[in-house]
């Protein structure tokens, strides 16, 4: 049996799914209910300055995306930080942390961006006996309209001055968490790592409008007829998170610094596709708010049976397997030739490559009288279009021409050289360079 | 061939070897992966869900169909495994369309199911291509206990006990384990001979030993062993009691269906051109049918109520009607007619007035060269120690008979429908309670 145990900067967790801080992560009820489900840890819904709480809407604060069958896909919302008073917020996180001491309790915090506000709460959370404390530089709604939030952490200065008050104020370990609203991911990871940051964790939610109603032409979700743009999350953030953990993963600059993978983690694979590019462990929030704390069964059994099947002994075995094989568009081999080939058993005529390819692509699918649907290899540049419209899973595949083939729309043969762009006779440097 | 369905009589051959072979094929052949991953993604994964309440062995459904949506049918089928250890056998005759399927939220809000027989088997279908078995024994506990009967019942509680470290002798009367998975299931729900496939399958856990062929007294059991549990089943069959009954070719459908199990050929198997079976509970409906697969011209199944109140389901009944059986609601044979052998049947139609069933005074007769008698098993030779509870031996909610280090699971033992599943589910416990007691718990 594979080892799923986790050491993520020194928090130690029996498996590395935690919840991200977010209402499933509010108060003690919940999270201690996600222990008992089966989560690694958690990080505590974001705690602000002590006084009066901030208070949410009392309408609706999500919107949704839905594919078919209703299958939730993308959420949006409108929700601050913790509106409960921090000191209950403490005492439930000293209480739940001297229960299950095995798992890992880690706090959000967001304070003004002011030395005093900091210095004021770090010591309050090093009491509770929590494993570390992750500063949310994320939120992109109604905070940082008050200068927090987004609003530091689309400044990279700020996100370095802050990082450095909490590592000079406390003990505990320090993960930044980023926004994704913003151009360049890399340099809020890197200004985070010079504040001396322990790890960032990365994505919160993007900016989104889930949908307008159209009678009333108010943005959803609406309060009193008016709405506000709020932060996406869930299945259809996954590919931007991914690929942001991979840009920090694979900068020279951060390559070492720890990550936690966070956007629409919602089954084993998704987990174990942000290890593969980087992140030390994973942190769920919108699938454990779709279908209940139990899923982390399914991603624990999961990530053990594929990791006993490909004979990974330990999660830190296959963090970052896949980052030295994500690279840059200038350095893909332009040599390289497939075909789309379509299955005629499998096919079921329904004609949808044919409209793609024919409609909006390279005319490379041929039809007979009879429906029969068959690639032109002439025609076809393997761009994929086909694959990923058609209904039926694996009716068409990707053929990979052999040394000595000769591709029919070029006219050349396969050499099995490598040769891309940085190399090649169409790139105005090259020729410049010579 | 030398017979065809309208040959008069008992005779074989009535279809060649190729229609037999495809009306006895799999009922509900496996899904392919596509076709699963189709069904799985219609599971809501719901809370609490209905379909785990309403399985005996409270299998996690939503938990495993979500294993199969996410390309792990081998964890899917440790998840069933770990609750129902002949959780492949229940997937093909289960009647979901009772249990999990009938109570799926899909079912009340569009009327289709989740198909989760159909991905439970597809689950655990995958895991058992697989070499090695999914459980290891725990260390050696020093603790014997017999188990009485090598059907679902037993092997599940046999199974059990084997994992918590004990040591399992399981005796059984018949030449093969497997009880009515391999001698009373019809033929077309387990097809390939899965049921000693499974049972095959199921023994790898170890420290298991099967003596086939041989029973053992219940007093000699006490003395010689930790525990005892009785998975016996029911192997007497109720009589119909009528004039005739004892005539040639009036016959118990169990041991039609038996040899029919047993044969190597199905050809060989003579069978009426008229048959005519009596009772509504599975055990009609599969006789019924495999008459009529055989190649019997005319089957009708008689039950001496309505519809509403025959046992088989109506997915069951539709089964059957399908195939060409014809069923006779409120009818109760009166006599078997006919020279030595039967001949025709003749019934009476019934009514119920208040609540009793009584006849019409109306008779109509079947012509019928063989008769098969479906209206119920009991239980035989149960050991005089032990008390019984109606027809069956009393146990309480662990299994525990009357008599001290003795339990009792299955169809022989009071409580729950007499199902595959319920079987395994009652094994499964009483191996819990019998480990928890000897272990001093
Ligand atoms: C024709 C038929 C069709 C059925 N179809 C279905 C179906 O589709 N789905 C479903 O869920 N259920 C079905 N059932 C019911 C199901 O088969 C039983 O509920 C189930 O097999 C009960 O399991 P068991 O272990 O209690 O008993 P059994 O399966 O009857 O096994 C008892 C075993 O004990 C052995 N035995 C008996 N006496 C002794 C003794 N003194 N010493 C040693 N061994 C002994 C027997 O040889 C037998 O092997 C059907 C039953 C019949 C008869
Ligand atoms: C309702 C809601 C509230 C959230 N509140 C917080 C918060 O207080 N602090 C924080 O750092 N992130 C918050 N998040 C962001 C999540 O922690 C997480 O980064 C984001 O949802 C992406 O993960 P997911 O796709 O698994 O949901 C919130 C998300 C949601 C849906
Ligand atoms: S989930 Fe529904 S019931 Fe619960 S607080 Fe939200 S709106 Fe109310």
């Amino acid at each position: 049996m594979a080892d799923l145990t986790s050491e993520f900067v020194g928090i130690k967790s029996p498996n590395p799914f935690w919840l991200a801080s977010a209402p499933p992560t509010d108060k003690e009820y919940n999270v201690r209910r996600a222990f008992e489900a089966g989560w690694g840890g958690v990080v505590w819904k974001t705690l602000g300055e002590a006084g009066p709480p901030i208070v949410n809407v009392s309408g609706p604060r999500y919107g949704a995306i839905w594919g078919a069958d209703r299958r939730l896909l993308g959420l949006n919302n409108i929700e601050l930080i913790t509106d409960r008073p921090l000191e209950t917020n403490l005492q439930e996180i000293k209480s739940v942390k001297r229960d299950y001491p095995d798992r890992a309790v880690v706090v959000s915090l967001m304070v003004p961006c002011e030395e005093g506000p900091w210095k004021k709460i770090l010591p309050l959370v090093e009491d509770t006996g929590a494993d570390g404390v992750e500063l949310n530089f994320g939120c992109p709604h109604g905070m940082a309209e008050r200068g927090m939030g987004s609003a530091v952490g689309q400044v990279p200065e700020y996100i370095e001055m802050v990082t450095r008050w909490c590592k000079q104020y406390s003990r505990m370990p320090v993960i930044v968490k980023l926004t994704p609203n913003i151009a360049d991911i890399r340099k809020p990871a890197e200004a985070a790592q010079r504040g001396g940051a322990d790890a960032v964790s990365l994505i919160n939610t993007i900016n989104s409008i889930t949908s307008v109603n159209l009678d009333d032409f108010i943005p959803e979700p609406t309060i009193d007829g008016r709405g506000a743009h709020g932060g996406y999350c869930g299945p259809a953030v996954k590919p931007i998170a991914l690929s942001m953990v991979s840009e920090i993963a694979r900068n020279p600059e951060t390559t070492n610094l720890p990550i936690s993978g966070i956007g629409g983690v919602t089954t084993w694979r998704d987990g174990a596709e942000f290890l593969a590019l980087g992140a030390g462990n994973v942190q769920v929030c919108t699938a454990a708010m779709t279908y209940g704390f139990k899923i982390v069964q399914e991603m624990i059994s999961g990530l053990s049976e594929w990791m006993d099947e490909k004979g990974h002994a330990s999660v830190a075995d296959v963090v970052g397997r896949a980052v030295p094989n994500c690279g840059d568009w200038q350095d893909l081999n332009l040599n390289y030739i497939t075909k789309a080939e379509i299955n005629q058993d499998s096919c079921i005529n329904c004609g949808r490559c044919f409209a793609a390819c024919e409609d909006t692509s390279h005319q490379a699918i041929l039809m007979s009288e009879d429906r029969t649907f068959s690639v032109d290899e002439g025609e076809c540049v393997a761009c994929n279009l086909c694959i990923n419209v058609c209904p039926v899973e694996g009716c068409i595949t990707m053929r990979e021409l052999q040394v000595g083939e000769v591709d029919e729309r070029t006219g050349r043969e396969v050499d099995g050289t490598h040769g891309d762009w940085t190399t090649h006779p169409n790139n105005p440097a090259v020729a410049a360079a010579e | 061939m030398t017979a065809s369905i309208a040959t008069d009589g008992i005779v074989s051959n009535r279809l060649s070897g190729e229609e037999l072979a495809e009306n006895f094929s799999d009922l509900h052949p496996p899904l392919d992966p596509h076709e699963a991953l189709v069904a799985a993604d219609r599971c809501y994964f719901c809370h609490d869900a209905p379909c785990t309440t309403a399985c005996p062995t409270e299998i996690d459904i939503p938990l495993f169909i979500r294993q199969i949506a996410t390309g792990t049918p081998e964890s899917a089928a440790r998840t069933i495994f770990s609750q129902n250890i002949l959780g492949g056998m229940c997937a093909r005759v289960c009647p979901t369309e009772t249990l999990c399927e009938e109570v799926c939220v899909r079912e009340t809000a569009e009327g289709k199911p989740v198909k989760i027989g159909r991905l439970q088997r597809y689950a655990t279908d995958t895991l058992m291509a697989k070499p090695g078995h999914p459980f290891t024994r725990a260390a050696d506990t020093g603790k014997t206990i017999a188990v009485l009967g090598a059907g679902p019942a037993g092997l599940s509680c046999a199974h059990r006990l084997a994992m918590k470290g004990h040591a399992v002798t399981i005796y059984d009367l018949r030449s093969k384990g497997g009880g009515l998975n391999e001698f009373g299931i019809a033929a077309y729900k387990s097809v390939d001979g899965y049921a000693q496939d499974e049972v095959e399958w199921l023994l790898a856990i170890g420290g298991i030993t099967v003596e086939c062929g041989k029973s053992v007294p219940l007093s000699e059991l006490a003395d010689a062993f930790d525990a005892v549990f009785l998975g016996v089943g029911l192997s007497g069959v109720n009589a119909l009691g009528v004039e005739g009954e004892d005539k040639n070719n009036v016959l118990d459908a169990v041991s039609f269906i038996s040899d029919l199990r047993q044969a190597d050929d199905l050809a060989s198997l003579p069978i009426g051109r008229r048959v005519v079976v009596i009772g509504g509970g599975m055990t009609a409906v599969d006789a019924a049918v495999q008459s009529k697969l055989l190649g019997a011209q005319d089957v009708t199944m008689v039950y001496r109520r309505g519809r509403e109140a025959m046992s088989a389901s109506e997915f069951e009944q539709v089964l059957a009607t399908s195939k060409g059986v014809r069923i006779i609601y409120n009818a109760q044979p009166l006599r078997v007619t006919g020279n030595g052998a039967a001949a025709a049947i003749e019934f009476g139609y019934t009514e119920t007035v208040d609540g009793k069933l009584r006849p019409t005074g109306e008779t109509f007769t079947l012509a019928a060269d063989q008769v098969f008698k479906a209206i119920g098993q009991t239980l035989e030779g149960a050991p005089d120690a032990l008390n019984l509870e109606g027809r069956k031996i009393a146990v309480d909610e662990n299994g525990r008979t009357s008599v001290k280090n003795v339990w009792a699971g299955g169809d022989c033992a009071s409580g729950g429908d007499d199902l595959t599943v319920t079987a395994a589910a009652e094994g499964r416990d009483a191996a819990e309670d019998i480990h928890t007691t000897l272990m001093g718990g």
